[in-house]
């Protein structure tokens, strides 16, 4: 099966990851009509698209991010459905609220495309759930192993007895992750009875999506809204890393700031990130993870994008898998956080001025500004 | 272990200096002397010799983390750190069990002898029953370079709170020769033992920058202006008819200099010389790139003592007849300096450093535009009334050096950095044009703000051209405005000069690649010097 010689079902082209016989994209970065989206992180849900599908769950965050009035179909997880001719479903990727793995099919013919994805469940989002297929479209960001993450519970603790010995000391404690998935996860790490959780406005606002589409969340007080001073020295306040050192977070004082993030693992970047402390907490598979993940598809051949796509492919052909680093945009070497932060945390009113119901202008567009990019990346 | 690795992120967390005390104090209050002895001499900088060599423990890392060479390396050059890589490459501790830091540096000093078999069993074993915090730290202190941000000042101010004792007394403890294998921590700090003070050299006094304009430091007469050579600055103590030579990094040099053998006997007993070491031929010094080849030398060959004649040109005098005069003014010190020299005869190694006449300070400023002319980076500025203080202390003494020279230059090459900066371009390579072709002459690693870095790193990303190992070519766009102390020819570098203490001085984004200097001005600058060229025969 998954015979080189039949012509790929996926490609990775100037636009994303296009589906030739289904004439759709996933995770496309330059505007297309049909867009499959894997989550609501910017860097894979872009604006401009014709019509997205994303997973039912995603919906609402999609909007969230991208406005109102975008063209959405969401579908449960595990149902399938059709895109001229080619069989679709969302499977469960374990990333953030909403995340899901493409199982894409024709002709007998399987393919994954995981997105983002983590191995641990954390409670907030369906757990990352292995799909066979003959082939499989990993991320790896953390592609190497170096980066071995500690479970969850570990860390809990660590940032509870950060946050109580901040409060013995007087100090408020600033929690920094990605307002859209971290900071909801790290919500769930923590303890209530040591104190009262408060939120940053772009946090407040993720939350109340979430919370108004059924998930449950620890309760959380908008800090805008204490009145106490010494209400907030006992207190934690969540936030998104740009956020960190703003005037905002000055008003805070005195405090102690943390982050959490996988990149934390790296000496050089904690100590460059100038906060008192990061916590090692990454919502993206770690090494050993990617390979369990990987093998567990049973997949014959692999693509691997975004991150240390050379250097995973090269290991997994020499464990006799068939793998290839892909080129995408939303690779990086992306260990500036604050700066990724910032692409993440688009403006959704400014997200909505897009050429939608003008598939002319669209097109035109595309052809002019895609000439250079179009060219199909070589495979084999 | 656990404590000492706490510690070392404890001083890395944070710039706060009296932070950083209070940790250091808590450790002292959390281990054993044994420990703490350990400690001190680790953080300022005593450090065994390494008993295992890298290469071998890259290769037992790799088979212990089940990886390849080639995947090995690719995570050492993102984390930028090979004790870090190793520490959080391998899988967790299978055997997690606490160890003293004494502990650990004893089984590290033992493998000295020990064969290769067994130097692998102790590193796996260690490696087996640590977390990697503990690891890192582990490592570091079997391959050297720890750098942990704190001074020698700072552990004095930390021992000093816990032990309760002045710091000057405790820094001068701390100096010279001792090891933590044999003395204790009571008898290093407490006793009162004429043994180790026998070889043991007083803290230097440091001078800062001069940074107000000079005429603002009052009437001349009240200041002693000097060369400031660039050289080694050295205490040379003779006592009990022994000849002690330290360098300001308390390296003891005595064997490499067996020239000075003879100020044993031509100096009395019981003296103490502060002075600068200088290559030095026909009547004045010699770059200090011929002294530096000298000193890299294991052993010191008759042709090197040829190729490099030395010479101390002393400052002051800290110790006569073991009598300690630190806290004797300047004028009075220099009035013994000069009848010392005047009576002991030891004009073939030493000489007194001249004190410059001057009338005004307007004169002093353009006799230090002719600083180069003599071989002297610019002056030192003494207060006649100072007294010899530990360690840099503000007003009494400054340095005021003499303007670098600058060029601009295009980046042509970036790799990045270590430590702090892992994983950000921060170390570049500088070219100049000759002709229509750019050939590089100098690295340069300092000199950029943080945010200017993290932009140049974009800039790199985006911009390479090709990655050779952890070095990437760049397009040629940026230009920078360099400085440096020194030029002079030379045979060894590709592009026929070499620049002493090259650093970025500023961004010029107002200029274009084009616009920047040409190596026949580098050329010129290095032929103005009147220093020989240094040739490959001498750098060996």
């Amino acid at each position: 099966m998954g015979s080189t010689k039949s012509p790929l079902l996926l490609v990775f082209d100037g636009r994303g990851i296009y589906c030739p016989v289904g004439d759709f994209y996933i995770d496309p970065w330059r505007k297309v009509e049909r867009a499959v989206v894997t989550h609501a992180h910017s860097d894979h849900a872009r604006p401009g698209m014709g019509h997205y599908w994303v997973c039912q769950d995603n919906v609402p965050l999609m909007q969230h991010r991208l406005g109102g009035k975008i063209g959405i179909t969401g579908v449960p997880y595990g149902q399938t459905f059709f895109l001229n001719g080619v069989k679709l479903s969302f499977h469960p990727a374990g990333h953030i609220p909403g995340s899901a793995q493409v199982r894409v099919e024709y002709k007998g013919e399987v393919w994954v495309a995981a997105g983002d994805y983590k191995v641990e469940a954390d409670g907030l989002t369906p757990a990352f759930e292995p799909v066979k297929c003959h082939t499989f479209i990993t991320e790896s960001t953390f592609g190497l192993p170096i980066y071995r993450w500690k479970p969850q519970a570990m860390i809990a603790e660590q940032l509870n007895s950060w946050w109580a010995q901040n409060q013995a000391d007087g100090r408020t404690t600033v929690l920094a992750g990605y307002s859209l998935g971290k900071i909801q996860r790290l919500l769930q790490l923590l303890d209530p009875d040591i104190g009262p959780i408060y939120t940053h406005g772009t946090v407040a606002a993720t939350n109340r999506v979430m919370e108004d589409n059924g998930w449950k969340l620890k309760a959380t007080i908008p800090v805008s809204q204490v009145k106490d001073k010494e209400d907030l020295r006992r207190g934690i306040v969540l936030c998104s890393p740009a956020a960190l050192g703003s005037a905002w977070m000055r008003k805070l004082e005195p405090l102690e700031a943390g982050m959490a993030s996988g990149w934390n693992a790296l000496r050089g970047i904690r100590r460059r990130a100038g906060m008192d402390k990061g916590f090692i907490l990454s919502d993206h598979a770690d090494w050993p993870s990617l390979l369990t993940a990987i093998a567990a598809t049973e997949a014959e051949r692999v693509f691997v994008t975004h991150g240390s796509t050379e250097i995973l492919a090269r290991f997994l052909n020499e464990q006799g898998l068939e793998a290839y680093p892909a080129k995408t945009e939303f690779e990086g070497e992306s260990m500036n956080q604050k700066a990724d932060e910032e692409t993440i945390e688009l403006d959704p009113a400014e997200a909505t001025h897009t050429n939608l119901g003008q598939p002319n202008k669209l097109g035109d567009q595309l052809a002019t500004e895609d000439q250079s990019q179009s060219q199909t990346t070589a495979l084999v | 272990m656990k404590q000492f690795a706490q510690l070392v992120d404890e001083l890395d967390a944070t710039s706060k200096t009296n932070a950083k005390v209070a940790a250091v104090v808590r450790y002292f209050a959390s281990v054993p002397d044994e420990d703490k002895l350990w400690c001190i001499a680790l953080l300022t900088g005593k450090r065994p010799k390494r008993t295992i060599n890298t290469t071998l423990m890259r290769l037992w890392a790799a088979e212990l983390g089940m990886v390849e060479p080639w995947l090995f390396e690719t995570c050492y050059h993102t984390v930028g750190d090979l004790a870090e890589t190793i520490a959080i490459l391998l899988p967790p501790p299978t055997a997690p069990e606490p160890i003293g830091l004494s502990q650990v540096m004893m089984t590290l000093i033992i493998l000295d002898k020990a064969d290769e078999d067994t130097k692998k069993a102790t590193l796996v074993g260690l490696w087996q029953r640590t977390e990697p915090d503990e690891r890192f730290v582990l490592n570091k202190l079997i391959t050297g370079g720890f750098r942990i941000g704190v001074s020698e000042k700072l552990v004095v101010k930390a021992l000093g709170q816990y032990l309760g004792k002045d710091a000057d007394l405790l820094t001068h403890r701390l100096m010279g020769k001792w090891e933590p294998t044999k003395t204790t921590f009571d008898r290093l700090l407490l006793d009162e033992n004429a043994a180790d003070a026998l070889s043991r050299p007083y803290p230097f006094m440091l001078a800062y920058p001069l940074e107000q304009s000079v005429d603002t430091l009052g009437p001349i007469t009240d200041w002693q202006a000097e060369w400031k050579w660039d050289g080694i600055r050295c205490q040379i103590i003779v006592r009990q008819g022994q000849l002690f030579v330290w360098s300001r990094g308390e390296e003891l040099l005595t064997d490499k200099f067996p020239e000075f053998l003879g100020l044993k006997d031509s100096l009395p007993d019981g003296t103490v010389i502060d002075g600068e070491l200088l290559g030095f031929q026909d009547g004045k010094p010699l770059p200090f790139q011929v002294l530096q080849t000298r000193i890299m030398r294991k052993n010191v060959s008759a042709k090197h003592q040829k190729e490099c004649p030395i010479r101390i040109l002393a400052y002051d005098v800290l110790e006569q007849e073991g009598r300690d005069l630190r806290d004797q003014p300047l004028k009075v010190r220099r009035q013994i300096l000069e009848s010392l020299l005047d009576q002991a005869r030891v004009d073939a190694v030493m000489d007194l450093s001249p004190v410059v006449a001057f009338e005004s300070w307007e004169m002093l400023s353009s006799l230090r535009d002719q600083s180069r002319d003599y071989v002297a980076e610019g002056f030192m500025l003494k207060r006649h009334d100072s007294q010899y203080e530990t360690g840099r202390k503000k007003g009494s003494w400054h340095k005021w050096k003499v303007d670098p020279y600058t060029i601009d230059a295009v980046m042509l090459y970036a790799q990045a950095g270590h430590g702090r900066r892992a994983n950000l371009f921060t170390d570049f390579t500088f070219a100049v044009w000759d002709g229509d072709l750019l050939v590089p002459f100098a690295k340069a690693y300092s000199g950029l703000t943080d945010k200017e870095l993290v932009e140049v790193d974009a800039f790199v990303k985006k911009n390479t051209k090709e990655k050779f190992g952890p070095v990437r070519s760049v397009n040629p766009e940026l230009v920078f405005e360099l400085a440096f102390e020194g030029i002079n020819k030379s045979t060894r570098h590709k592009c026929g000069v070499a620049v002493r203490f090259p650093r970025i001085v500023r961004w010029r984004r107002d200029k274009l690649p084009t616009q920047a200097d040409t190596l026949d001005m580098l050329k010129l600058l290095a032929s103005q010097t009147s220093e020989p060229a240094i040739a490959d025969n001498q750098l060996g």
